[in-house]
């Protein structure tokens, strides 16, 4: 039973096949057995999750409308959940217990889904391998010895191995499509601004969104529409009407105009298999009824090192605020401390490497004398960046390309140097820096046996068409019915 | 552009960013600030002249919203995340800053 699609597990509570205690009892046996080898969670909020799951079986009546009664949910531990700790995987926030909930947890809540854990991620999403949380090793279900991608990677591992139908993640820079993709599951980043973004932890404001994990792209678009939506408490929210995303699922892709840009796809670095399976399955949205048609993004090669800058000046701005005054950690006094003293100590034992990495980075390059040459510069190859794709969507619908040039790869083995982590990044980036929606559906196996994703990327506030389209690849291709081979911390005894 | 950091360079960039770095710390970030930085160097050649910079990619401007007084958190909650608060006064403490 843990075993089920979000849209499967919503009609079992909805026909009263199973009940919302059920469900959530399934989950958690799934979590028990798996995660002491998985890794995903950093909470499990069993009795919480129950008493909630009572609530709604003892009040069918009034839930019966609702789109997700009774669904359990998993939490990227960068969302906030007030009475339940948030801390985004850091030392600085371990025991932070917020007082109010995010936004597009609060929706998933109304409408009845149940939270029944927070996930791993790296350390304030700063990462592509969850290598970065300050708490534990998040294992990928599909070779254990290799990373989840990052940084939703507990987002991916609860969905892919069966702990959830549904999680939420963040995506700054791919941290949804990146381990969606390694995970062989269904990532989704909406139109930045399509999803509130309050009460997310905030990594680089002008990027960071909101978006599910799923194992199929009905169930992305079903989550979609729950989350979606303008919010007063996110003034970068868009106030646009939110569409039912399900019911353009029509299994078409007639008339769809797909572009590829060719030059990056053969591009450096670009694994053999992603490649031919990525061509494969343009293939398959021809025979559904697209036209594919090569296009060029020439600046979307420098989008790594505009990512880069820009993010990490951002995140430099953002991550002032913990400072051991109002919450999170504070470092233990030592003599007759300055208030200085006790916030550059706090700061130091509280962020790990990698995060104080780039508050280095940020800090630099807004500083005076480089501003201009760094962050300047990197935010006019942005404006050039966005003006490929604007010139690319006045020829095409979408843009295809793969969503990792790369297949999951060892843990360990990029820890120690940074810019090789960050080449991870190579082909989703430019959709945040862009604003545009972008969604990784699963497109086959290298010869090892690992998940490989393909990205299409939209135009603003088109998530209909970029769902659609997914929807049909799916369809055909039908990758989804693959599933990790069990984990068990019994089979590992 | 600099693409090697002294070890002083980035102890005034730890110092702007409030981080009081080891001695290790120092030497691994000193290369790998330079390693991001260098490589950050192919946007150097991009011509970029007239460009606007893009720092935002809101699309649509929710507009202005009515200037109403709402409930916001009680002190009391506010306070409770601190490492440090004096519930009693209602502030928070930190050591001392003056004399």
């Amino acid at each position: 039973m843990a075993h089920t699609t979000l849209s499967a597990a919503r009609t079992a509570w909805q026909v009263g096949a199973h009940s919302a205690v059920e469900l959530c009892e399934a989950s958690l046996a799934a979590i028990a057995d798996q995660d002491p080898v998985l890794g995903a969670f950093t909470e499990v909020t069993a009795d919480r999750a129950l008493s909630r799951a009572a609530a709604i079986d003892r009040d069918r009546e009034a839930w019966a409308h609702q789109p997700l009664a009774g669904v359990p949910v998993a939490i990227k531990d960068n969302l906030c959940t007030a009475e339940v700790r948030t801390t985004a995987s850091s030392r600085i926030l371990e025991t932070f217990v917020p007082p109010y909930t995010a936004t597009a947890v609060a929706k998933l809540e109304a409408a009845g889904a149940i939270i029944i854990g927070k996930t791993n991620c790296d350390e304030f999403a700063m990462g592509s391998s969850t290598e970065n949380s300050a708490f534990r090793v998040t294992r990928n279900p599909w070779a254990t010895d290799r990373i989840p991608g990052g940084s939703s990677g507990g987002s991916a591992v609860a969905v892919a191995s069966g702990m959830a139908p549904l999680a939420l993640g963040s995506d700054t820079g791919g941290s949804i499509r990146q381990p969606a993709a390694l995970c062989g599951i269904v990532g989704l980043k909406p139109t930045y601004g399509r999803v509130s973004r309050y009460g997310l932890i905030a990594f680089a404001s002008s990027l960071d969104q909101v978006g599910p994990l799923t194992w199929t792209v009905a169930d992305a678009a079903l989550a979609l529409s729950v989350i979606a939506g303008g919010d007063a408490a996110d003034a970068t929210s868009a106030p646009h009407p939110v569409p039912d995303y399900t019911v353009g699922l029509t299994g078409n892709a007639r008339g769809l105009r797909i572009g590829v840009p060719r030059d990056l796809l053969n591009g450096e670095g670009v694994d053999a298999d992603v490649a031919t399976h990525v061509q494969q399955a343009l293939e398959t949205l021809k025979a559904r009824g697209a036209s594919i048609v090569d296009i060029a993004l020439p600046t979307a090669a420098a989008a790594i090192p505009t990512y880069y800058l820009v993010a990490t000046a951002e995140a430099s701005s953002n991550l002032a605020r913990y400072d051991g005054v109002r919450y999170g950690f504070r470092a233990p006094a030592e003599g007759r401390d300055t208030l200085r003293a006790m916030y550059c100590r706090t700061r130091e034992r509280g962020f790990g490497a990698e995060v104080k990495r780039r508050i280095m980075l940020g800090t630099y390059v807004l500083s005076a004398g480089y501003y201009d040459a760094y962050y300047l510069k990197a935010q006019q190859v942005r404006t050039l960046i966005r003006r490929d794709y604007e010139r690319a969507f006045e020829q095409v619908d979408l843009v295809a390309m793969p969503t990792s040039p790369t297949p999951a790869f060892r843990i360990g083995e990029r820890i120690a140097d940074p810019v090789q982590m960050y080449l991870a990044d190579i082909f989703t980036v430019s959709a945040n820096l862009s604003g545009l929606p972008a969604i990784s559906v699963p497109c086959g196996f290298s010869t090892e046996g690992l998940p490989i994703g393909l990205q299409l990327t939209g135009r603003h506030f088109d998530e209909a068409t970029l769902l659609r389209a997914a929807d049909a690849y799916e369809r055909d291709a039908n990758w989804s019915v693959h599933r990790p081979p069990h984990v068990g911390a019994r089979t590992h005894a | 552009m600099p693409a090697v950091f002294s070890r002083a360079e980035i102890a005034r960039i730890a110092a702007l960013a409030h981080l009081e770095l080891g001695e290790h710390e120092v030497e691994l970030f000193a290369d790998q600030l330079g390693d991001i930085l260098g490589y950050a160097n192919q946007l150097q050649p991009i011509d970029t002249t007239g460009v606007p910079p893009t720092s935002s990619v809101v699309i649509e401007d929710e507009g202005e919203r009515a200037d109403a007084v709402v409930p916001s958190v009680d002190r009391e909650i506010a306070l409770a995340n601190a490492p440090d608060a004096s519930l009693e006064v209602g502030l928070f403490r930190v050591p001392r800053v003056i004399g």
